[in-house]
């Protein structure tokens, strides 16, 4: 094998394809990330229509496939197949770059975000900054994509959403800010803005920094909550596409393949975020509890979780194939739902061999809390109603700034304590 | 705007000059294609940002002719056309046609139909309140409470099907009483109905009415004082909502209403947020109306002497009922042959629509489409 590909999987290089500087891993990477993340928002596409479904008493797609699985894949068939029809009055080439912004936008933060220590595409130094940055960039697809259109109706939905989108960065980023001053606190006293040392440096002080200073870091976390739903246009906070006022914001004039291309955006923002969160406050790849149920006993017992979670997945596909109906319409998704769990299992069973078991492992517990993430939003949407652009601004400046101001002010105060307590006393003193 | 239809505009357009900063005003036509105008209604909006400056409805999308068909039927011929203007409260239509027809007539239906119409009213009162809260919160952004209420809206409709075949428009009831005796098991169902419905108002009440976000969206928007609900002739909820005690059951009962015991749910602030109360404390009110009636229904004839040719005498009546979502009156004028000379509706979304200029003024687009879903209007019966 040639030496470009072999060095790279050297046990003993622990970096990012990135910093190593292997071009060939970097691109391999990229598209496994690429690949996994559009694979994810498929997945998300079924999920968020049927568990909105059945949190809503009724079934979702049941007809495409067994239990609608491969509606997605008949949807995007349908997407690509459909007209791209450009309006009369758009500024046609404004209007066919604006989905290719935000997909851009979107794809990039992906660069920096850690699935394992070694599991990014890169590791830079600047990692948080650059995914803000970046992450921004996708208003101004948005406000291209409403601007171009040429239309009422995307165009009050891209000013909302610009307007949305550019002051809940400015909570967000304050509470960014807090969590990466936590990493500044530890005992060299050196802070870090890198993804992945922020995730070391939770496992060097032995807390998530969601648990730090309680409960200063629960707050930013929850500020960041808060305003990644906004940023990413989600319900509540879904007024630039309120299809009850703006029919689809936005993208009301966009068809078949470019409107994919912007829910592909939309969606995968939702994971890109999500990831972010996941990195600053809750540990990223770490397992659960590893102060609590430290030990190599336990750290086998989590290691076969990967394996168990198929396992489960494996069980209720059979428990579903078990309950299909005998007739013999349905004897082709019948085998069909059988050999998808017969995979599941399959890929248990690899899963529980030793070696893909240790490998696997940060991997499978960021996927694991970015589907959490992805619950919650998919259940905000079933529960909120939306709320209105001045009450949003009001959630946005009045309640969500102040409270992140104060907090990264009392993380700075609480995290310097012994410092600032030796400063007043020398005050006093003199 | 070229608009032709635009062209009858009554607004104030000097008031428009006067947007913040000098802006150039935005003219959104919302309509008559729109996910939030509760089928045909079209809106022109004036904006200044996002601020509605005024609007006007347009309206007549779906004009049917039902008056002028009148014209052409006998009275019983026309029966069934009524259950077409307020589709999603069909019966209550055609109690307040049968009801005028029956004074005209000077007959009166028995006491049995009376019990049964009152039943079936009430539980379609249910069915227009449940698709209004579900579609009032699928305008706000809720989509969950759409499909809860959809579910036990089902359940009167079994009821309606199995009473008279239909479950939509199900022309219940006829001049002089009801075709059908109540089927076996109808008082059965309609009391395990009643069992089945009540905590479930009380799990729509639960994801909205201390809901946060609901509430900030309801609260003083499209508020109406009593003063101009009055003046504007708007009645039913809204009306209520603004404080005034008003409910024709009460104040000029009809049909049997005067037997039942049953409070006036009224508001204070007459905004969004009073009228979505009144019309969950109404829900509750007509399931202990349908309790009293199906506990002390009487058996007996359910068909007034009518003869098989009705031909009222010479002379004109104005009979009004309280449909759910306002006064909905029949006036008629007989000219002495078996078809009426002159049949005019009152249906009280068409004059409750009158108030949405009034009450979205100032307010946020958004509100707008808040405004349009809490006036519960059905264009079926605006346009007729």
């Amino acid at each position: 094998m040639p030496g470009f590909i072999t060095n790279y999987l050297d046990k003993t290089v622990q970096m990012t394809p990135g910093q190593y500087g292997s071009p060939f891993w970097a691109l391999v990477y990229i598209l496994v990330v690429f690949g996994g993340v559009s694979l994810a928002v498929v997945c998300m596409n079924w999920l968020e229509r049927k568990i909105l479904a059945h949190m809503q008493v009724r079934l979702g797609p049941m007809r495409v496939g067994p239990h609608g699985l491969l509606q997605p894949i008949a949807d995007a068939l349908k997407l690509i197949l459909k007209e791209d029809i450009v309006p009369e009055g758009a500024d046609s080439f404004v209007f066919l770059l604006a989905p290719v912004i935000i997909l851009l936008a979107v794809f990039s933060v992906y660069c920096v975000i850690p699935f394992g220590p070694t599991h990014a595409i890169t590791d830079m130094n600047i990692g948080i900054l650059f995914m803000l940055g970046v992450s921004s960039l996708g208003v101004l697809g948005i406000v291209m994509a409403g601007w171009a259109s040429n239309s009422h109706y995307p165009l009050i939905g891209a000013l909302r959403s610009s307007a949305q989108m550019v002051s809940y960065e400015i909570a967000m980023g304050l509470a960014v800010v807090s969590a990466v001053l936590m990493t500044s606190l530890n005992d060299s006293g050196t802070g870090t803005l890198s993804m992945i040392d922020i995730v070391k440096a939770q496992n060097a002080q032995h807390v998530w920094f969601v648990f730090k200073f309680f409960p200063l870091g629960l707050i930013a976390f929850f500020i960041f909550a808060v305003a990644m739903v906004a940023e990413t246009n989600r319900a509540p906070f879904d007024l630039p596409e309120a299809e009850s006022e703006l029919t689809a914001g936005f993208h009301t004039e966009y068809s078949g393949l470019r409107w994919s291309l912007f829910m592909l955006g939309e969606y995968a923002a939702m994971i890109a975020v999500s990831s972010i969160a996941i990195t600053l406050w809750l540990g990223g790849w770490m397992r659960p509890f590893p102060n609590a149920l430290g030990g190599p006993n336990w750290d086998l017992a989590f290691s076969l979780f990967p394996a168990l979670t198929f396992f489960g997945l494996a069980a209720m596909t059979f428990y579903s194939t078990m309950r299909m109906p005998k007739h013999a319409y349905f004897r082709i998704q019948t085998i069909g739902l059988g050999a998808f769990g017969a995979l599941f299992a399959l890929i248990g069973l690899i899963l529980l061999v030793p070696p893909v078991r240790d490998r696997v492992q940060d991997v499978y517990w960021f996927i694991a809390k970015i589907a959490v993430f992805l619950y919650l939003y998919i259940w905000y949407r079933g529960t909120f109603p939306r709320y209105r652009f001045d009450q949003l601004m009001k959630v946005g400046w009045k309640v969500l700034l102040p409270m992140g101001i104060g907090v990264l002010m009392l993380t700075g105060i609480v995290g310097l304590r012994t410092e600032i307590w030796d400063f007043l006393q020398r005050l006093v003193h003199v | 705007m070229t608009d032709p239809n635009s062209s009858v505009s009554h607004l104030d357009l000097e008031e428009s000059k006067h947007t913040f900063l000098d802006a150039n005003e935005l003219v959104i036509n919302m309509g008559p294609q729109h996910p939030a105008t509760h089928g045909v209604l079209r809106v022109i909006l004036r904006l200044d940002g996002e601020k509605v400056m005024g609007l006007e409805c347009v309206i007549g999308y779906l004009h049917r002719g039902v008056e002028k068909i009148a014209e052409h039927r006998t009275y019983t011929m026309f029966n069934p056309y009524v259950d077409r203007m307020d589709y999603v409260a069909a019966v209550s239509n055609g109690l307040g046609y049968c009801e005028a027809v029956e004074k005209l007539l000077n007959v009166e239906a028995p006491p049995r139909a009376n019990y049964i119409r009152v039943i079936l009213t009430e539980l379609n009162r249910l069915a227009s309140h449940q698709l209004w809260l579900g579609t009032h919160a699928l305008d706000i952004g809720a989509m969950t409470p759409l499909f809860y209420t959809f579910r036990d809206r089902e359940e009167i409709l079994k009821i309606f099907e199995k009473y008279c075949g239909a479950r939509l428009t199900t022309h219940a009831f006829r001049i002089g009483g009801c075709q059908y005796e109540t089927y076996e098991g109808f008082e059965k169902d309609v009391k395990k109905f009643l069992a089945f419905v009540a905590p479930k108002i009380d799990e729509y009440e639960e994801l909205l009415t201390t809901n946060r976000i609901w509430v900030e969206r309801t609260k003083n928007v499209g508020t109406i004082s009593a003063q101009d609900c009055i003046a504007l002739g708007v009645t039913g909820p809204v009306l209520r909502a603004s404080g005034v005690k008003w409910d024709l059951r009460k104040a000029q009962p009809y049909a049997n209403y005067k037997l039942f015991d049953f409070e006036i749910p009224t508001g204070e602030n007459g905004d969004t947020y009073d009228r979505y109360l009144v019309r969950m404390a109404e829900m509750r009110q007509s399931l202990h109306i349908i309790q009293q009636a199906v506990e002390g229904i009487p058996e007996g004839p359910i068909m007034a002497k009518v003869s098989k040719v009705i031909k009222p005498p010479v002379g004109e009546i104005y009979h009004s009922i309280e449909a759910p979502k306002g006064e909905l009156g029949y006036y008629i004028v007989s000219d002495g042959s078996t078809q009426p000379y002159r049949i005019r509706v009152r249906p009280p979304s068409f004059v409750n629509l009158q108030a949405l200029d009034l009450m979205c003024r100032g307010q946020l687009v958004a509100d707008v489409i808040a405004v349009i879903g809490t006036l519960d209007i059905v264009l079926g019966e605006v346009d007729r």
